[in-house]
């Protein structure tokens, strides 16, 4: 049940973060009473229960994944991830993230870490769908934050940077999510 | 997870995100400035501030938009057919479509150049690629028609153009596709495709006076997708550059295939050089065979030829000519500065964008500062050649537009935003968010040497939830920013035609004050002109009945025809002898397997028709012309072939009756 409980929490969260934007963004412009002059939503905000999740929404489906959910929104990336893509995704479980060093996540969470966040969430983004059977023993691949991931195919077991298991795999509307055990860290982190 | 908890969490999962993208924030379709509505208002009868020419994408056409307004003027038929204009239906205009595949009634239009004179836009012509069959089309920017269209022999998948030279001296054409381009046989299989294939940059002369556009030469390279290009001004000027992808020349699989090189390449073109290179004889003549179709505007009818040569200048005959600056990861767009100094490399798959120098490329060939050559071709040294990166500027970053004040704007597909960013220091200046995932960007002037800036047009991919929903497929839009202070202020979002890709704006008085209000009469050199009611004929040839008709406010001459048998060619030639602006004709024939015909004042235009049955056809003017319109029709009777009625025509007479004709 604690996962249930995490998950309620990051729920309300997620409630608080989606209907009241701060309120820096609110303020009006001096111009006119009536308009707003803010950034708005992306397709995020796009009202559509019936086409087939993107990998935001499935990662906001899944209680296993709250910590990233949070990360993603913390580092402004909801938007980015809801677009055309294609994006391959790997996506640490909650369990990942607490396999860092104790107060390595909530560090990342604060503001002035927000460039730190993106550029190891950005490594966990490919541009392009990489299924599982198109990995390669020794392959690289170049992701969102430049930098590149390389993979091991061992006896049908995939593993990136050789540190993280991929543990399932998801097909998303714009793009795929491969499930990993680990926090994968950029080269230099 | 375990399976049991998927299946628990499944319900609270789908509630949970269920209610999270409902909350829709408040202000999303209020994220104009508040004086948008002033700033985008022209008011009845008012005239916009610049014409918009925006290529159709898949539609094959290019569309004309007033700034700020937004509001659409004209669908220019150019690639595709268009019944609504008779386009690719009327026998005057079906060999501009001709190609050396035959009739091809359809293209993928992406980009458009406007001619220049000293790097500042003219107003005479607009160019416009097809894709899928290479073409390039001129526009006359005075009659908004489709004067000229050439086919691209050497090429597949004609991307990486039209990009124009600051002169017009050029239109620049480059192949998407490498294809292999033996003389005797190209059935050769696709795995040979390193060995095989391979790519061509086509000049294409424009002359000075006329805009007729000439294939001068071509550039044989290797087998790379060429994906975008511009040419050099100013102090670039003689040069041109293009973005390169697929360096890792695969055949297949391009997503995983030609994304593994770190960096790929901006080729730099001296075209003036190349130029030397064909004086001097340097280039091979190849066999080929292309279509190069012209309008006549006194004749009212296009031609099209079969040519059968071209120039083909090898890198490895000519040295200095062709350079290789490395460039991160899939670049796409490729964007010179309005002082030609600086040279903008997108990578859509990389996290900086690269600013490249002329200056120090000019050095660093001068130095030979090359760290190696790519099929024979040098590749110069990256930090030889780079100005600096924009450091962090966003998501997948595609093309770049200039204002006059030293910034550029980016857009970003991935992350869906326009980036502003200052050239010399190339520090982020501004984003904007764009509803949804971007493509280009238009600014009046942008690719010029003086660009009149003051708005930026953002073209966008997806629109899901921006309009009224229209079933699976939505429009596709531009999103307009006031870009005359500081921040971008998005201030209008319109639908447009097709799929936008490439678009430019230009000032509307350059333009306007040319506009074609008519064709003078007198100067029809149609063949099968009627210069007045009272030289309408009909006339058999064989088979073929040609009907010599006038149409004018608001009776065709003649409207009552017989003697046409089954079996016969019809051939309406329809002259509209009005002499006033804004009054084409129009003409249909029931049952015509054709479209309608829609005839300019003083054009003829030809409508072919094979009737099927005998019975009497209405014919009449589809274009609303007077008060009296729907009184502007007649018939067409056909007649059974061993019928012995004789050909006659008429207006406003009847033959005597005769008791053996009643039913």
């Amino acid at each position: 049940m604690r996962k249930y409980k995490l998950f309620y929490l990051v729920m309300i969260a997620a409630l608080v973060y989606a209907c009241n934007p701060p309120a820096a963004e609110n303020k009006t412009n001096g111009e006119s009473t009536t308009a707003q002059e803010s950034p708005a939503g992306g397709q995020e905000a796009v009202q559509d229960n019936d086409s087939q999740k993107d990998v935001v929404k499935i990662a906001v489906g899944s209680a296993d994944h709250s910590t990233l959910v949070a990360a993603l929104k913390q580092a402004e990336l909801v938007t980015v991830l809801s677009n055309a893509g294609p994006f391959t995704v790997f996506a640490p479980t909650n369990d990942a993230f607490n396999k860092l060093p104790k107060g390595t996540v909530e560090d990342l969470m604060k503001p002035e870490n927000k460039a730190k966040l993106q550029d190891i969430l950005e490594y966990h983004v490919s541009v392009g769908v990489f299924k599982p059977e198109m990995f390669s023993d020794g392959q690289s691949i170049n992701q969102a934050n430049s930098k590149n991931i390389s993979l091991s195919v061992k006896d049908g077991k995939i593993m990136v940077n050789n540190q993280a298991n991929i543990i399932a795999t998801i097909p998303a509307a714009n793009g795929i999510i491969h499930v990993v055990d680990a926090v994968l860290l950029p080269p230099g982190n | 997870m375990r399976q049991s908890e998927l299946k628990t969490l499944s319900l609270l999962a789908i509630a949970f995100a269920t209610t999270v993208f409902s909350c829709k924030p408040k202000n999303v379709s209020t994220t104009t400035s508040g004086d948008a509505a002033q700033k985008v208002y022209v008011a009845p009868g008012k005239y916009d501030e610049f014409y918009n020419f925006v290529s159709g994408g898949f539609s094959g056409q290019m569309s004309v938009y007033g700034i700020p307004s937004g509001r659409l003027f004209r669908v220019i038929p150019v690639f595709s057919v268009d019944p609504e204009k008779g386009y690719g239906y009327s026998e005057e205009t079906k060999p501009m479509l001709n190609t050396s595949h035959g009739f091809v009634p359809w293209d993928d239009l992406h980009h458009i150049a406007l001619s220049e004179t000293d790097g500042v836009h003219d107003g005479r012509w607009a160019f416009g690629n097809g894709n899928n069959t290479p073409r390039i089309a001129r526009i006359d920017m005075k009659s908004f028609k489709t004067a000229e269209i050439i086919e691209i022999p050497n090429s597949a998948g004609n991307h990486s153009s039209p990009f124009i030279t600051e002169n017009s001296e050029y239109v620049i054409a480059g192949t998407r596709f490498a294809v292999p381009m033996s003389d005797n046989n190209n059935d050769v299989p696709i795995n040979t495709y390193k060995d095989n294939f391979k790519a061509t940059i086509s000049l294409i002369g424009v002359d000075k006076e006329t805009g007729k556009m000439n294939l001068a030469f071509q550039i044989l390279l290797p087998g790379v997708d060429f994906d975008l290009a511009r040419a050099g001004k100013g102090k670039s000027h003689g040069w041109f550059f293009v973005s390169c992808y697929n360096t890792e020349r695969a055949n297949t699989l391009l997503e995983v295939n030609s994304a593994k090189n770190d960096k790929d390449f901006i080729m730099a073109v001296n075209w003036k050089k190349a130029e030397e290179y064909v004086k001097a004889g340097k280039g091979i003549k190849k066999s080929v065979n292309y279509a190069h179709n012209t309008f006549d505007e006194h004749t009212h009818t296009a031609t099209s030829v079969m040519e059968k040569e071209v120039i083909m200048l090898d890198p490895k005959d000519c040295p200095d000519m062709v350079y290789f600056m490395p460039c991160p990861k899939n670049p796409h767009g490729c964007d010179t500065d309005p002082t030609g100094e600086y040279i903008v490399g997108s990578g859509k798959l990389a996290a900086v964008i690269p600013v490249f120098s002329f200056t120090k490329m000019l050095d660093a060939i001068d130095k030979k500062t090359f760290e190696g050559d790519y099929a024979g071709i040098p590749v110069l040294k990256y930090d030889a050649v780079l100005h600096g990166e924009v450091k962090k500027p966003g998501l997948g970053p595609l093309h770049t537009e200039f204002d006059a004040n030293g910034n550029a704007y980016t857009s970003m597909f991935v992350s869906s935003e326009v980036v502003k960013w200052r050239v010399s220091d190339l520090q982020v200046l501004d984003r904007a968010p764009t509803y949804y995932s971007v493509g280009h960007l238009s600014v009046p002037g942008g690719p010029t040497k003086k660009p009149w800036g003051k708005y930026l047009i953002a073209y966008n991919k997806i629109t899901k939830d921006r309009y009224l929903p229209t079933g699976p497929e939505l429009c596709q839009s531009a999103q307009l920013y006031d870009i005359s202070g500081d921040k971008m202020k998005m201030i209008l979002d319109f639908p447009t035609i097709g799929e936008p890709h490439y678009a430019e704006a230009i000032p509307a008085d350059i333009v306007s004050k040319n506009s074609v209000k008519f064709y003078k009469i007198e100067e029809n050199k149609h063949p099968y002109v009627t210069m007045g009611d009272k030289e309408a004929k009909v006339e058999r040839k064989g088979n073929e009945v040609h009907i010599y008709m006038t149409a004018i406010r608001s009776h065709l001459t003649p409207d009552n025809i017989e003697g046409v048998k089954l079996g016969d060619v019809v051939y309406f030639h329809v002259t509209n002898l009005e002499q006033d602006w804004d009054v084409p004709h129009g003409f249909a024939v029931k049952g015509a397997n054709n479209a309608e015909l829609l005839i300019m004042p003083g054009e003829t235009q030809t409508l072919v028709w094979k009737p099927e049955k005998v019975g009497v056809y209405p014919i009449y003017c589809t274009d609303f012309c007077s008060a009296l319109h729907q009184e502007m029709q007649g018939y067409i009777r056909i007649s059974a072939p061993n019928n012995n009625v004789p050909l006659h025509f008429s207006t406003g007479t009847n033959q005597p009756k005769s008791e053996d004709d009643k039913l």
